[in-house]
This record gives structure tokens, sequence and C-alpha cells, in this order.
């Protein structure tokens, strides 16, 4: 039997044979009673303050939406389907309360869908907008990137809400796709998110979430594989003010042999109770022989009062893979730079400018969409720009 | 004019075990237009000098004086010794991963200059300090010192020098690790430096080979922390010889 076939036969049979494996993630189910109400003791809740989601998980039905507006290029169609149909996609089902509340209760799912075979050089735009922190919003969403289709979504949140959404990205064989998350929303946002991506054979996907605004954001980005040959990357830029909450949890689940991850999040905090989280999690199943993953977190932490938390968790269920690996860092501020600038005349605060967007520069030019790299950097220089504006002090060893 | 007179410094490290004095009263003068060549052996504190000089925050002044043309440079930032006119080459530049060189030369000179370079001439100029340098093109576009070899951090060093243009300027052995080739490359920008009106050089080395290419006006002997002697080009010469035993404390 090759290697190829042996893919196909256990990926039909992944999630029934599997889905003991791994403590990581609990199963997907649409049903509301295997995701109960979490205490905060759980595992994946313990860095979550539940108090701020501001009884979102009670999962009060609610009609209220976020207005959208969009831009969808010539071939792409933005469409409501209905739960059946969404699953019939292929979506991945909800694997924690929030996304099942999603599913639960947002009215009808919305599909984007990149047909086959379409090349899309120009962007396709969502700018999602919520009026008030006293509306719940739940979203349902599909994208469905057709075998060999090549597109960049980018979802921009901004205003204000407590929104909990779960998005499927259906990514079909051969497909290129990069999708990018901006959570640009007002102080007082509270959002849930979970981005599930199926990776078809041989497609590429590129996930990158922008998380500034909020004062809770809890997101997951979740891919597994339908075929060998899948290539995932995983990318994230978070900075968290005064207060903030910013949570990014990602799995990485090789489903299927000769598939790639890398993943990479960068974040800033700054100000009192600024606090972050990233939670790696590989999981390597038996089939997935000759996989490839690397995952990767940086935080700087620019004032004292901040907590970074980085955990990243490798499950290795196979002895046969090419390489996996693991780097997890927060720092300072290192004076050995700040001193070489400064010793070439630069300012203080021009020095530590320089080395943050230094620090985010890799990620911002993968970035890959003109208008959103532009708006990174400026929102990084606006965060900067509050630094020093309340005088915040700087991280002391 | 540029004079840089430093007058009995003193200067300590914070270590476990309490500060440890490592300048023990340093006085060294370069006039206006002056080379000073610096030897001295491993650990004496010439580093120390020259970062102190800087302002590196690791370093605690505890007594003496620095001025630049009269004013106090130990009063000053890091940055606002630079923009005075104080540059110092190190022995061990930094990497600023993200920075790309041409965005920091920039800032660099707009600050040192107080206004931002005139575009049309400035990539020019930066292109032409660097081929001097013998660093091509594609230098500016990678981070600053990110990767590069050991002479090449050296160089772009060098090449800083040039289109910053300071008064004075300390270089902390930059010849160590050159070969023949960069050695002259780097002299040669280091001799354009000194054609200026009233440059300063304090040139910290442990090998005579530099020196002939950039010829000291005085070379100092720098032994634990102090200058033990000083003399005219002809006292490195007789260090290359003879060693520094004749200025270390006799060993038991
Ligand atoms: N944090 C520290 N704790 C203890 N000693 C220190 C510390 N920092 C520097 N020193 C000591 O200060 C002395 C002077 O160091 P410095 O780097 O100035 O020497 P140097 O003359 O430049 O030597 P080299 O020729 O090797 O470059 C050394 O003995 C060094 O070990
Ligand atoms: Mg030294």
């Amino acid at each position: 039997m090759t290697v190829t076939d042996a893919a196909r036969e256990s990926v039909a049979s992944a999630l029934e044979v599997d889905r003991v494996n791994s403590h990581l993630n609990p199963p997907p189910s649409y049903d509301l009673a295997d995701h109960p109400v979490p205490t905060g003791r759980e595992e994946v809740w313990r860095f979550t303050p539940l108090k701020r989601l501001r009884g979102l998980l009670d999962g009060e039905a609610s009609s209220s939406a976020l207005t959208w507006t969009t831009e969808i290029p010539a071939g792409v169609t933005l469409s409501e389907i209905d739960a059946a149909t969404a699953r019939e996609i292929g979506e991945l089902a909800p694997n924690d309360r929030p996304s099942a509340l999603a599913v639960a209760n947002a009215a009808s799912p919305v599909l984007l869908d990149v047909p086959a075979d379409l090349e899309v050089e120009e962007p396709v735009v969502l700018r999602l907008h919520g009026e008030s922190v006293d509306d719940v919003v739940w979203g349902h969403h599909v994208l469905r990137f057709g075998a060999h289709s090549k597109a960049t979504v980018v979802l921009v949140h901004t205003g204000s809400a407590r929104y909990s959404a779960t998005t499927s990205v259906v990514v079909g064989d051969g497909a290129q796709v990069n999708v990018l998350t901006l959570q640009d929303w007002d102080d007082d946002a509270v959002h849930l998110g979970r981005d599930a991506i199926r990776v078809g054979r041989d497609a590429s996907v590129r996930h990158t979430s922008i998380s500034f605004g909020g004062d809770l954001v809890r997101l997951h980005a979740n891919v597994e594989y339908d075929g060998p040959g899948g290539e995932a990357e995983l990318f994230g830029l978070y900075f968290a003010d005064e207060g903030q909450h910013l949570e990014h949890r990602l799995f990485a689940d090789h489903t299927a042999p000769k598939t790639k991850s890398n993943v990479l999040y960068k974040g800033a905090l700054q100000g009192q109770g600024a606090h972050t989280v990233w939670i790696g999690n590989v999981l390597i199943r038996p089939v997935a022989e000759g996989i490839e993953t690397y995952e990767e977190n940086r935080n700087l932490v620019l004032t004292d009062g901040c907590q970074a938390d980085s955990v990243p968790n490798l499950e290795i269920e196979t002895g046969e893979i090419e390489g996996a690996g693991h780097a997890s860092a927060t720092a300072r501020f290192d004076d050995e730079q700040l001193f070489y600038l400064r010793s070439r005349g630069v300012s203080d605060e021009e020095a530590r400018r320089l080395v943050l967007h230094g620090f985010f520069n890799d990620l911002i030019r993968k970035v890959g969409v003109p208008f959103l790299e532009e708006q990174i950097t400026a929102t990084v220089e606006d965060e900067l720009a509050k630094n020093v504006l309340k005088g915040y002090r700087p991280a002391t060893a | 004019m540029s004079t840089l007179e430093i007058k009995d410094l003193k200067v300590s490290v914070s270590t476990d075990d309490g500060p440890k004095e490592i300048l023990k009263g340093v006085t060294l003068t370069i006039k206006d237009g002056e080379t000073h060549a610096i030897m001295g052996p491993n650990g004496s504190g010439k580093s120390t000098l020259a970062y102190s000089i800087a302002g590196h925050p690791k370093y605690d002044v505890t007594g003496g004086t620095v001025t630049l043309d009269g004013e106090d440079v130990l009063a000053m930032s890091v940055d606002e010794r630079a923009r005075a006119g104080l540059f110092l080459a190190m022995q061990y530049p930094v990497e600023v991963p993200g920075v790309s060189v041409s965005n920091f030369m920039r800032t660099a000179k707009t600050a040192v200059d107080g206004e931002a370079p005139k575009l049309r001439t400035w990539v020019k100029d930066v292109n032409a300090a660097m081929s001097r340098m013998n660093l091509d093109a594609t230098f500016t576009q990678r981070s600053v010192n990110e990767g590069f070899s050991g002479g090449e951090k050296k160089r772009h060093e060098i090449a800083q020098l040039e289109l910053l243009d300071p008064k004075v300027a300390i270089l902390d052995e930059t010849d160590s690790g050159l070969d023949i080739d960069a050695l002259k490359v780097v002299s040669d920008g280091v001799n354009r430096f000194r054609e200026g009106e009233g440059k300063g050089v304090l040139l910290i080395t442990h090998y005579t080979r530099i020196l002939r290419y950039i010829e000291p006006d005085y070379v100092h002997v720098f032994v634990d922390g102090k200058v033990a002697e000083q003399g005219g080009p002809e006292l490195a010469e007789q260090l290359e010889a003879e060693g520094y035993d004749k200025y270390l404390p006799a060993k038991v």
C-alpha cells in the first residue's frame, strides 16, 4: 500500500479512530450538551477571565447582526445558505461552547464561495461592524475555496458587540488561500471566534490573525488536512494595551501524511493589566508520517504590569516525521539594541519605535495586502504613541 | 574645532559582589585633528573607556569628567552625545532584527543633522558609502548587522562613520577580524574621515598593522584601567616587539 492510499483511508476514519488520542482539544460536536458552560478551571478556559465575557456563554438568543460592507471581486459570491448545506460543504463541527452556540443561534450561515480554478488578484474584503456591546451577535460562516482556486479574504472587525462566530475555511485540492482577520474593535468589545480550516490535498493556506482592539478577544485558528501535501501557515500579530485580554489558540491537527504547519505569532504588550495568551497545540497523528511542523510565539513586553502567557504543546504519535519544533520567548526591549541605535543619535523613543517595528516587520511583510499592511503599521504607531502619551514607564528588568 | 578631554575618569560596573572599579583615573585629551591610539592587554578596560564615553548604561561613572569642546558629555544622554558629535564604532556591533540598514541610517542621519537628508542625494550617498566599504547595495535592505560576518559588521560601522560624519570617532578594535584587504578598505575610510576639518580619532587596537595605515599622533599604553605610558608612533613598534610585560605588576 502506498503512503497516499494509507492516508486516504485513515483520513476517512480519522475522527472516529483518533478522537480519543488528543487531550488538547475537546471532540467536535454540534450538541450543546457536549459543551457545558465552563467554570474557568478547565484547561482550555483557565486563562480566560470568564466574567468579562459578560454572559455571552449563557447563549441568549439574539437577532442582532453586525453590519457587513463588502468588496467582492467578480466570480466570487456571497450568499446565505442553510445549516444542512454548510455541513454538506464540509464545515468543521464546533469544538467548544462558543462555536457550538454560534452555530445554534446564528440566523443562517453565510457562504463566501470562490469557484474552482478561479484566481482573483483583488482581495475579498468583508468589513463587519458592531454598534454596541449591548448587542449579542452570533456568526456562522463558511469560506469555500474550490480546487485550484487562488484568493485572499480579509475580514475586518470594528465597532463593538458581544460577538461569537465560527468560520469554516474549506480549501479544495491545490488551492492557494490567504485569509486575514483584523480585530480592530472598540475598547469594550467581546469577541470569541473560531476559524477552522480544512486543507485539501496539495493546497496551501495562510491564515493571519491581527488583534488590536477589544476588551476581550479569544480566537481559535484550527487546521486539519483532507489529504497529503497540504500546507498551512498560521500567523498572528497582536498588541495588547492597558486592561486588554487577547488570547490566541492554535491547533494544527496533522491528520494526513506529508503535510506542513508553520505557526508564527508575535505580540506586544503595554500598560497595567495587558494580558495575552498564546496556546500552540500541534497533534501529529499516527497516520501523519513525513510531516513538518514548527511553531513559534514571541512577545515583547513594553512596560511593567503586563502578562504574556505562552504555551506550546506538541503531541507526537508517530516517529516518522520530517521535523517538529517549537519556540516561545517573552522579552523586554533589548538594552544593547537600544544603546546601539541611540549611539547613532536616535532618541530613546525613536529607538524603541524602530525596534518594535522591526519586531513585527517580518510578519507585516507576509500580509500581502497593501491596505492592511499600511493599517497595521499605522496602528502599531498609534499604540506606541499611547505608550508615550500616557507616560508608561518602560519595563524594567 | 573639536577637543575631547577626559580627566581622571573613574568607572565601575556592578557585579554580584558589589561595584567593581574598572577605570581607575583615566586622563587623555584629543585635540583638534589628532589621532590617538590606545593599546593594552585584554581586560585592561579599553572597551570600558569607549563605552563610558558613549554612555552605555552598564557603566557607572564614579569620578572625573569628559568634555567635548567644553560641553559636559557625562551630563548628556546616549543619543545627545552622538548628536553632539561623538561616534563609537563598536567592537561587537549589535544586531537589530527587522530594522533595515537603509531605514536605520536615514533615521540616524536625520537625528544627527536635525533634519531629514535630501532624498535625491541620500540614497546615492548611502550606496556610495557602502560600496566604498565593499558592501554591495543589497546590504541596505538587510536588517542591521543581522547575519553580517564579523568583517562586514566592522565595515558597516565605518560606512556609518563616513555618513554621519561626527567630530570625534572612537574605534574599538575595528581592525580585529579583518583580512588585509578589508583592513585597507577600513583604513581608507577612517583616513577620509580624518581629512575633514578638525576631526579627532581615538583608535583602540591590539595590533600595529592598522597604525601603518592610520598613523597616530600619540600612542597610549593602557594597563589596569589607567594610561601607563604615552608616546609617539614609535611606542607602538616597541610594544609590538616587547609586549606589555614591563607595564604589568611583577609576577611572584
Ligand atoms: N559585569 C562585569 N562584572 C565583572 N567584571 C566585568 C564586568 N564587565 C566588565 N568586566 C571586566 O572589566 C574589565 C575590562 O573589560 P573591557 O571590555 O573594558 O576590556 P578591554 O580592554 O576592552 O579588553 P579586550 O582587549 O579583550 O577587548 C575586564 O576584566 C572585564 O572582565
Ligand atoms: Mg575591548
